[in-house]
């Protein structure tokens, strides 16, 4: 047994609910274990009480015991702690503690007394293990987020831990970057048999690779079983914490519910559903069975897309936009794009393609240092750390009450920002980025630009968002989301963009661009194949009722 | 996004990247000790003009430049209150009359000359800074402190870190403002709050570093500080180092670094810098008085000088193999 929690009950200084209640649960070497639940019930508090922060560096009120490699928690500090079980949080920036990468690496080992040559040999070795090694001799704020958080990993491994604690470490990460980190963990626990434990939203990305998935809520263990089981569960008891591909397979009334592409492509063959042949889809939009409202959307945005001549007026408008840093790249290269009232588009690409940089000239934040961006009213624009626009005592100073009632923040006039949630922070951000209707206010924005709203969101407040973000957009207002997220994509945009070294590589509708990728695809697009232009699960359980339209489709 | 305001290291290929930190460190403390050795105004624009090619060889000339800009409006009040102030020097160019308790207010050419100086070397010592912050590795240099105290050496480390982070921080935070439709700022009200939202973010900033910092250890770290250079192989007898316990048994391998051409370079121009600063003072090559009247050794001594202080501090940039990491 690896780690331990015994009866654990823990409240945070002046808390009067308790962030754990009662948690109980075994981990033995070796084992790939998940945690599942909404914000806020507790994922963290138990990473954190599991490494010894809680209650060494948080303090409050702690009962139970906590054992990790033998060694108590309430007898051992987290500095002790550390050299049996590696850490990386949400955020990397505040993981990297060095100038150089070589230096992050090298500290952990050199805290704890190895001699020089050890430290040599540790850094190298584990710079090679997650293939960091050309990054050694760069500066640690020179890095990107993705290669941020490998070095963040890499720091957590160096010393060799048996366990490894992860809390949300692909929230700031593009597709490419999370499955790679995700392949990194499994194959950390198949080569080496160090133990993992990973909190995550997006289960879908890394349920598969999962042995065991514990479920919390309001503090307690909801559900501890294999993700099989879970996934079982959480369809009778969590919806929300459901994978689209189980949700899709729920609403087709297949079993049993899909813990990966692989095994939901698999059922699918068994009842029928897909052939053997391995040729692409070629499935034409119209012969799908997606539903009409969402066909008249797709449809809506396709005309958007193919005949944009049609409309009046251009919310947004950017001619050949480049930004080129001096001494530097150029960020973005010759970016035209068209962005009409009504229009919801999501912005997507790797990490560093540009996304952010085309969002502040959109919004004026940065002028082009080519190029032309023309705006036929405000654009607003909400940055990637809601907590940024927070600088007031109470929620009722830093938005009008029209735009706290507008995004239902009315209540909480009177409440300090920082005591509010992840979600609520996002909603008072986007009542202060978007303003009141008055003059002072600059009146209502015709383009809503975000940037990355969805970090660290869970599944039900993303819907949350995407909801509203429709509502706008229904009511005329362009939005424009810049996101990692296929799934929170489909859920919001009817069009998408995707960037690639500052260029605009493709530009379609949400239907065409979703589909085909292997990254840049929701679940229920990957296990569909693409077929019928399908993106969410509602869409393609539609499409399974109706197997003529996965004729074809392997 | 970039953070383009801060001057911090950042590793690129030069001669002085590829010097080890300690190196790098004693030649540009070499260049600081020229400076304030020398007074003849020669020798030191030879020396600033030495130092500013050093910055284009190192690929970090642009900000350089940036910072002879603030050195020249740092510079200006120097001599202006040098005018004022000195009450030396026998040509009067200027005369305010009786300025009561101080005397009379003559302004003379010598207190000119001599407050050029004064900015000519504070300019030098800014320049040297810029460069020495921008080329040598503070974590290596640092390193190098930890055997003595290794929670001070790291917290230094950790603090030039943070220069950048907590500059971004500050970024993201007035970005963020800006795109808010109305000015939070406006007002005693508005600052003290924003001001409040960047000391309080810098502080949430720094309880989250804290406990990246506990977990690697940091709180263990006076247990077990870093030895000396040895690995300990399984098998063979302990011994010959210090600190921690924890470490691995066994025969001890020499692992130190070894010393590269770049290394041998600077030390030598270090060595050269010093030696020639200090023959041309001792000597008289670079003689300078400014008072009671302005004296300055200007000889084909003097111009060996300054020749010999550009070809020491630039030669050790003419080999640019093995550069790049």
């Amino acid at each position: 047994m690896i780690l331990s929690f015994d009866r654990v009950s823990y409240h945070y200084p002046g808390a009067e609910t308790p962030a754990l209640d009662d948690v109980s649960f075994e981990l033995q070497a070796g084992e790939f274990c998940l945690l599942a639940g909404l914000s806020g019930h507790g994922k963290t508090t138990l990473l954190h009480a599991a490494c010894g922060l809680v209650p060494h560096f948080h303090g409050g009120t702690f009962a139970g015991t906590v054992t990790l490699a033998g060694l108590d928690t309430r007898e051992h500090g987290p500095a002790h702690l550390g050299g049996h079980a590696g850490v990386l949080f949400q955020d990397p920036e505040t993981q990297l503690v060095m100038s150089s990468v070589r230096a992050e690496l090298s500290l952990a080992l050199e805290s704890r007394g190895q001699g020089n040559a050890a430290v040599a040999r540790g850094v190298e070795e584990v710079a090679l293990a997650l293939g960091i090694d050309a990054l050694l001799d760069r500066s640690t704020h020179e890095l990107s987020g993705g290669e941020k958080q490998r070095v963040a990993l890499g720091a957590a491994l160096a010393g060799r831990p048996k366990v490894v604690l992860l809390d949300e470490p692909t929230s700031q990460l593009d597709p490419v970057a999370g499955d790679e980190l995700i392949g990194l963990l499994r194959r950390l626990n198949e080569e080496w048999e160090t133990t993992i434990v990973l909190a995550e939203h997006r289960l879908e990305r890394c349920l598969g690779a999962a042995d065991r998935v514990i479920s919390m809520e309001a503090g307690r263990v909801a559900h501890d079983g294999d993700p099989q089981s879970f996934l079982k569960w959480a369809a009778q008891n969590e919806p929300s914490l459901q994978t689209p591909g189980a949700k899709l397979f729920a609403l087709a009334g297949l079993h049993p519910a899909p813990t990966g592409v692989k095994q939901a492509r698999g059922t699918l063959r068994a009842h029928g559903l897909l052939s053997e042949e391995v040729d692409p889809p070629n499935v034409s939009p119209s012969a799908s069975a997606v539903g009409e409202a969402d066909r008249a959307g797709r449809a809506r945005g396709l005309r958007s897309v193919l005949g944009r001549r049609e409309s009046v007026s251009t919310a947004l408008r950017m001619k050949g936009v480049w930004h080129e840093l001096r001494d530097g790249p150029a960020i973005l290269r010759g970016v035209d794009l068209k962005v009409e009232p009504g229009e919801s588009v999501a912005l997507m690409g790797r990490n560093g393609a540009g996304k952010s940089t085309l969002l502040r000239h959109a919004a004026g934040l940065m002028e082009p240092t080519r190029g032309r961006v023309e705006r036929a009213g405000r654009v607003a624009l909400l940055l990637q750390n809601p907590g940024d626009y927070l600088i007031h005592e109470r929620v009722a100073e830093e938005a009008s009450p029209a735009a706290l009632a507008a995004v239902g923040l009315a209540e909480m006039a009177e409440r300090n920002p920082k005591d509010l949630s992840g979600g609520e922070r996002q909603r008072l951000a986007l009542a202060i980025v978007t303003g009141g209707e008055g003059e002072e206010a600059g009146g209502t924005p015709i383009v809503l630009a975000l940037d990355e709203p969805t970090r660290g969101m869970d599944r039900g407040a993303k819907a949350e968002l995407a909801r509203d973000l429709r509502r706008r957009a229904g009511q005329g207002q362009a939005v424009i989301v810049a996101t990692h997220d296929p799934e929170f994509a489909a859920a919001c945009a009817n069009r998408a963009v995707l960037l690639a070294d500052g260029r605009v590589i493709a530009d379609g509708s949400a239907a065409e661009l979703l589909t085909g990728g292997w990254y840049f695809a929701t679940e229920t697009a990957r296990i569909l194949g693409g077929a019928g232009g399908a993106l969410l699960p509602e869409e393609g359980a539609e499409l399974l009722r109706v197997p003529a339209a996965l004729e074809g489709v392997a | 996004m970039r953070n383009t305001r801060l001057l911090f290291y950042r590793r690129l290929a030069s001669p002085l990247h590829a010097t080890r930190a300690g190196v790098g460190a004693i030649w540009a403390l070499a260049l600081t000790a020229a400076a304030l050795i020398l007074y003849n105004p020669l020798a030191l624009a030879a020396l600033a003009l030495a130092v500013l090619g050093a910055g284009a060889c190192a690929g970090v000339g642009r900000q350089l430049a940036g910072t002879l800009r603030t050195a020249l409006i740092v510079g200006l009040p120097i001599v202006a209150i040098n005018v004022l102030a000195s009450r030396e020097g026998l040509t009067v160019f200027a005369r305010l009359g009786d300025l009561g308790p101080f005397g009379q207010g003559d302004l003379t050419v010598e207190a000119v000359v001599y407050g050029a100086v004064i900015a000519l070397k504070v300019t030098l010592l800014m320049l040297i800074t810029t460069l020495a912050s921008l080329a040598v590795d503070p974590d290596e240099l640092l390193r190098g402190f930890r055997r003595f105290s290794f929670r001070s050496a790291l917290t230094a480390s950790l603090a030039t870190r943070m220069i950048p982070v907590l500059g971004a921080d500050a970024q993201r935070l007035a970005e963020a403002q800006r795109t808010r439709p109305e000015d939070p700022a406006r007002g005693v009200r508005g600052r003290v709050a924003l001001l409040s939202a960047i000391v309080g973010g810098s502080l949430e900033r720094a309880m989250e570093v804290a406990a990246t910092l506990e977990l690697r250890g940091f709180a263990v770290a006076a247990e077990g500080r870093p030895g000396p250079r040895r690995l300990r192989l399984p098998g063979s007898r302990a011994g010959g180092s210090r600190g921690g316990g924890s470490r691995p048994r066994g025969s001890a391998i020499r692992v130190g670094r070894p010393w590269s051409r770049h290394d041998l370079a600077f030390l030598c121009s270090t060595f050269a810098v010093i030696a020639l600063a200090l023959a041309g003072r001792l000597s008289g090559a670079a003689s300078f008085e400014a008072y009671p009247l302005v004296k300055m050794q200007i000889d084909a001594g003097t111009f060996v000088l300054c020749a010999g202080l550009i070809a020491a501090i630039l030669l050790p940039f003419v080999d640019r193999r093995g550069i790049d990491r």
